[in-house]
Protein backbone atom coordinates (compact mmCIF):
# COMPACT_ATOMS: atom_id res chain seq x y z
CA UNK A 1 0.00 0.00 0.00
CA UNK A 2 1.48 3.64 -0.86
CA UNK A 3 0.77 6.60 1.10
CA UNK A 4 -2.04 8.97 -0.09
CA UNK A 5 -0.08 11.16 -2.70
CA UNK A 6 -0.04 15.19 -1.60
CA UNK A 7 1.88 16.47 -4.36
CA UNK A 8 1.89 16.42 -7.95
CA UNK A 9 3.87 18.75 -10.22
CA UNK A 10 0.42 19.28 -12.30
CA UNK A 11 -1.32 20.66 -9.61
CA UNK A 12 1.30 22.98 -8.23
CA UNK A 13 1.91 24.74 -11.79
CA UNK A 14 -2.04 24.79 -12.54
CA UNK A 15 -2.46 26.51 -8.71
CA UNK A 16 0.36 28.23 -9.37
CA UNK A 17 -0.81 29.75 -12.58
CA UNK A 18 -4.48 30.54 -10.93
CA UNK A 19 -2.74 32.59 -8.62
CA UNK A 20 -1.12 34.25 -10.73
CA UNK A 21 -4.08 35.35 -13.46
CA UNK A 22 -6.21 35.69 -10.90
CA UNK A 23 -3.88 38.37 -8.96
CA UNK A 24 -3.41 40.14 -12.27
CA UNK A 25 -7.38 39.97 -13.03
CA UNK A 26 -8.20 41.42 -9.85
CA UNK A 27 -5.32 44.53 -10.25
CA UNK A 28 -6.34 44.84 -13.86
CA UNK A 29 -9.94 45.13 -12.94
CA UNK A 30 -9.27 47.92 -9.40
CA UNK A 31 -7.10 50.25 -12.19
CA UNK A 32 -9.63 50.01 -14.92
CA UNK A 33 -12.86 50.90 -12.62
CA UNK A 34 -10.61 53.86 -10.53
CA UNK A 35 -10.14 55.31 -13.99
CA UNK A 36 -13.85 55.33 -14.34
CA UNK A 37 -14.49 56.38 -10.55
CA UNK A 38 -17.23 55.16 -8.29
CA UNK A 39 -21.34 54.36 -9.27
CA UNK A 40 -22.87 57.87 -9.16
CA UNK A 41 -26.53 56.45 -8.32
CA UNK A 42 -28.15 52.84 -9.48
CA UNK A 43 -30.62 54.73 -11.94
CA UNK A 44 -30.97 52.84 -15.20
CA UNK A 45 -29.56 55.72 -16.82
CA UNK A 46 -25.95 55.48 -14.98
CA UNK A 47 -25.48 51.94 -14.70
CA UNK A 48 -26.03 52.19 -18.46
CA UNK A 49 -23.50 55.38 -18.80
CA UNK A 50 -20.87 52.85 -16.20
CA UNK A 51 -21.59 50.18 -18.44
CA UNK A 52 -20.31 51.70 -21.32
CA UNK A 53 -17.37 52.79 -19.85
CA UNK A 54 -16.72 49.71 -18.32
CA UNK A 55 -16.48 47.49 -21.63
CA UNK A 56 -14.71 50.72 -23.49
CA UNK A 57 -11.58 50.23 -20.74
CA UNK A 58 -8.63 48.41 -22.05
CA UNK A 59 -7.59 47.83 -18.37
CA UNK A 60 -11.23 45.90 -18.27
CA UNK A 61 -10.38 44.08 -21.60
CA UNK A 62 -7.01 42.86 -19.97
CA UNK A 63 -8.83 42.37 -16.84
CA UNK A 64 -11.52 40.19 -18.41
CA UNK A 65 -8.14 38.03 -20.52
CA UNK A 66 -6.63 37.46 -17.36
CA UNK A 67 -9.99 36.27 -15.51
CA UNK A 68 -10.69 34.15 -18.64
CA UNK A 69 -7.32 32.17 -18.10
CA UNK A 70 -7.89 31.78 -14.20
CA UNK A 71 -11.34 30.38 -15.08
CA UNK A 72 -9.60 27.67 -17.46
CA UNK A 73 -6.61 27.13 -15.34
CA UNK A 74 -9.31 26.72 -12.20
CA UNK A 75 -11.55 24.21 -13.95
CA UNK A 76 -8.60 22.17 -15.14
CA UNK A 77 -7.24 21.52 -11.76
CA UNK A 78 -10.94 20.70 -10.43
CA UNK A 79 -10.95 18.03 -12.77
CA UNK A 80 -8.78 15.94 -10.54
CA UNK A 81 -8.50 18.06 -7.29
CA UNK A 82 -10.89 18.77 -4.23
CA UNK A 83 -12.58 22.46 -3.84
CA UNK A 84 -11.77 22.53 -0.16
CA UNK A 85 -8.14 21.59 -1.50
CA UNK A 86 -7.94 24.50 -4.40
CA UNK A 87 -9.65 27.00 -2.82
CA UNK A 88 -7.17 27.88 0.43
CA UNK A 89 -3.99 27.45 -2.29
CA UNK A 90 -6.02 30.28 -4.36
CA UNK A 91 -5.14 32.64 -0.94
CA UNK A 92 -1.63 32.86 -2.34
CA UNK A 93 -3.56 35.76 -4.14
CA UNK A 94 -3.51 37.47 -0.79
CA UNK A 95 0.08 37.77 -0.88
CA UNK A 96 0.69 38.79 -3.95
CA UNK A 97 -2.46 41.40 -4.13
CA UNK A 98 -1.49 43.70 -0.89
CA UNK A 99 2.52 43.44 -2.78
CA UNK A 100 0.94 44.75 -5.82
CA UNK A 101 -1.86 47.02 -4.66
CA UNK A 102 1.29 48.93 -2.86
CA UNK A 103 3.62 48.88 -5.86
CA UNK A 104 1.38 49.23 -8.10
CA UNK A 105 -1.67 51.34 -7.27
CA UNK A 106 0.12 53.10 -4.05
CA UNK A 107 -1.95 51.44 -1.70
CA UNK A 108 -0.96 50.95 2.15
CA UNK A 109 0.69 47.31 3.84
CA UNK A 110 0.41 47.38 7.61
CA UNK A 111 2.22 45.32 10.01
CA UNK A 112 -0.72 43.74 10.50
CA UNK A 113 -1.45 42.70 7.32
CA UNK A 114 2.23 41.57 6.67
CA UNK A 115 1.24 39.16 9.54
CA UNK A 116 -1.91 38.02 7.73
CA UNK A 117 0.19 36.88 4.73
CA UNK A 118 2.12 35.08 7.01
CA UNK A 119 -0.27 33.17 8.41
CA UNK A 120 -1.93 32.55 5.00
CA UNK A 121 1.02 30.79 3.90
CA UNK A 122 1.28 28.86 6.69
CA UNK A 123 -2.35 27.75 5.85
CA UNK A 124 -1.68 27.28 2.33
CA UNK A 125 1.37 24.96 3.46
CA UNK A 126 -1.01 23.16 5.46
CA UNK A 127 -3.97 22.34 2.96
CA UNK A 128 -1.01 21.74 0.40
CA UNK A 129 -0.23 18.70 2.70
CA UNK A 130 -3.33 17.01 2.82
CA UNK A 131 -4.13 14.74 -0.45
CA UNK A 132 -5.46 16.12 -3.23
CA UNK A 133 -8.24 14.44 -3.93
CA UNK A 134 -10.33 12.84 -1.48
CA UNK A 135 -13.70 11.64 -3.42
CA UNK A 136 -11.67 9.32 -5.99
CA UNK A 137 -13.09 6.03 -5.78
CA UNK A 138 -10.04 3.28 -6.71
CA UNK B 1 -24.91 49.07 3.98
CA UNK B 2 -24.46 48.90 0.30
CA UNK B 3 -20.92 47.55 0.77
CA UNK B 4 -22.61 44.68 3.53
CA UNK B 5 -25.13 44.03 0.67
CA UNK B 6 -22.63 43.71 -2.15
CA UNK B 7 -20.06 41.50 -0.33
CA UNK B 8 -22.81 39.23 0.59
CA UNK B 9 -23.80 38.82 -3.04
CA UNK B 10 -20.53 38.08 -3.76
CA UNK B 11 -19.20 35.79 -1.08
CA UNK B 12 -22.29 33.31 -1.48
CA UNK B 13 -22.86 33.49 -5.36
CA UNK B 14 -18.95 32.90 -5.72
CA UNK B 15 -18.88 30.07 -3.92
CA UNK B 16 -22.12 28.33 -5.20
CA UNK B 17 -20.47 29.65 -9.12
CA UNK B 18 -17.43 27.41 -7.67
CA UNK B 19 -19.11 24.55 -6.32
CA UNK B 20 -21.06 23.88 -9.62
CA UNK B 21 -18.26 24.27 -12.05
CA UNK B 22 -16.76 22.19 -9.46
CA UNK B 23 -19.13 19.59 -9.89
CA UNK B 24 -19.46 20.03 -13.26
CA UNK B 25 -15.25 19.21 -13.88
CA UNK B 26 -15.59 16.00 -11.73
CA UNK B 27 -18.43 14.90 -14.05
CA UNK B 28 -15.52 14.87 -16.68
CA UNK B 29 -13.37 13.16 -14.85
CA UNK B 30 -9.57 14.08 -14.47
CA UNK B 31 -7.87 15.88 -17.01
CA UNK B 32 -4.37 14.11 -18.38
CA UNK B 33 -3.38 15.59 -21.54
CA UNK B 34 -2.09 19.09 -21.74
CA UNK B 35 -1.96 19.24 -25.14
CA UNK B 36 -3.45 23.10 -26.26
CA UNK B 37 -6.48 20.38 -28.35
CA UNK B 38 -6.92 18.41 -25.28
CA UNK B 39 -7.72 21.39 -23.34
CA UNK B 40 -9.94 22.92 -25.60
CA UNK B 41 -11.68 19.56 -26.11
CA UNK B 42 -12.37 19.44 -22.21
CA UNK B 43 -13.19 22.79 -21.70
CA UNK B 44 -15.96 22.39 -24.89
CA UNK B 45 -17.06 19.23 -22.76
CA UNK B 46 -17.45 21.69 -19.72
CA UNK B 47 -19.25 24.32 -20.84
CA UNK B 48 -21.90 21.84 -22.52
CA UNK B 49 -22.38 20.42 -19.06
CA UNK B 50 -25.48 21.82 -17.31
CA UNK B 51 -24.03 22.70 -13.67
CA UNK B 52 -21.40 24.25 -15.43
CA UNK B 53 -24.05 26.97 -16.39
CA UNK B 54 -25.44 26.91 -13.07
CA UNK B 55 -21.84 28.19 -12.10
CA UNK B 56 -21.87 30.55 -14.78
CA UNK B 57 -24.80 32.39 -13.75
CA UNK B 58 -23.88 32.70 -10.38
CA UNK B 59 -20.03 33.93 -11.20
CA UNK B 60 -22.15 36.52 -13.37
CA UNK B 61 -23.60 37.95 -10.26
CA UNK B 62 -20.84 37.46 -7.90
CA UNK B 63 -18.80 39.76 -10.91
CA UNK B 64 -21.05 42.49 -10.80
CA UNK B 65 -20.89 42.79 -7.25
CA UNK B 66 -16.99 43.00 -7.74
CA UNK B 67 -16.62 45.43 -9.81
CA UNK B 68 -19.36 47.37 -7.89
CA UNK B 69 -17.17 47.03 -4.41
CA UNK B 70 -14.07 47.93 -6.43
CA UNK B 71 -15.65 51.09 -7.60
CA UNK B 72 -15.91 52.51 -4.09
CA UNK B 73 -13.42 50.94 -1.93
CA UNK B 74 -9.72 49.77 -2.62
CA UNK B 75 -9.06 46.62 -3.71
CA UNK B 76 -6.40 45.67 -0.76
CA UNK B 77 -9.99 46.01 0.94
CA UNK B 78 -12.22 44.20 -0.90
CA UNK B 79 -10.49 40.77 -2.32
CA UNK B 80 -9.74 40.03 1.61
CA UNK B 81 -13.03 41.11 2.82
CA UNK B 82 -14.05 38.02 0.74
CA UNK B 83 -11.94 35.87 3.63
CA UNK B 84 -15.39 34.45 4.57
CA UNK B 85 -15.65 32.45 1.08
CA UNK B 86 -12.88 29.78 2.73
CA UNK B 87 -15.34 29.14 5.03
CA UNK B 88 -18.46 28.39 2.69
CA UNK B 89 -16.17 27.02 0.00
CA UNK B 90 -14.91 24.48 2.83
CA UNK B 91 -18.38 23.44 4.26
CA UNK B 92 -19.81 23.21 0.38
CA UNK B 93 -16.89 21.16 -0.80
CA UNK B 94 -17.68 18.25 2.47
CA UNK B 95 -21.22 18.39 2.37
CA UNK B 96 -22.11 19.27 -1.39
CA UNK B 97 -19.24 17.68 -2.63
CA UNK B 98 -18.34 14.97 -0.17
CA UNK B 99 -15.13 15.57 0.20
CA UNK B 100 -13.16 14.70 3.09
CA UNK B 101 -12.07 17.31 5.49
CA UNK B 102 -9.24 16.03 7.54
CA UNK B 103 -7.82 18.40 10.42
CA UNK B 104 -5.09 19.29 8.83
CA UNK B 105 -6.83 20.86 6.17
CA UNK B 106 -9.67 22.45 8.61
CA UNK B 107 -6.38 24.14 10.09
CA UNK B 108 -5.25 25.31 7.22
CA UNK B 109 -8.17 27.12 6.17
CA UNK B 110 -8.60 28.26 9.57
CA UNK B 111 -5.22 30.07 9.66
CA UNK B 112 -5.95 30.98 6.06
CA UNK B 113 -9.20 32.53 7.13
CA UNK B 114 -7.37 34.28 10.29
CA UNK B 115 -4.71 35.87 8.02
CA UNK B 116 -6.99 36.73 5.35
CA UNK B 117 -8.88 38.79 8.21
CA UNK B 118 -5.80 40.41 9.67
CA UNK B 119 -5.10 41.43 6.03
CA UNK B 120 -8.16 43.01 6.09
CA UNK B 121 -8.12 44.71 9.46
CA UNK B 122 -4.33 45.97 8.65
Amino acid sequence: MTPPKTFSAKTFILVTLLVVFGSAGNLLFSAGMKQIGPIPDWSTAALHAVAVKVFASLWIWLGITSMLLFLAAFLLVLSWADFSYVLPATASMYVFIPLLGHFLLGESVTILRWLGVALICLGVVLVGRTPANTTKKD
Amino acid sequence: MRTAVALVILVLAGTGGDLAAAHAMKRIGEVKSFAPAAILRVLGRAFRDGWMWVGIAQMALAFCSLLALLSWEAVSFVIPATALSYVTGALGGKYLLGERLTPLRWAGIALVSVGVMLVCLG
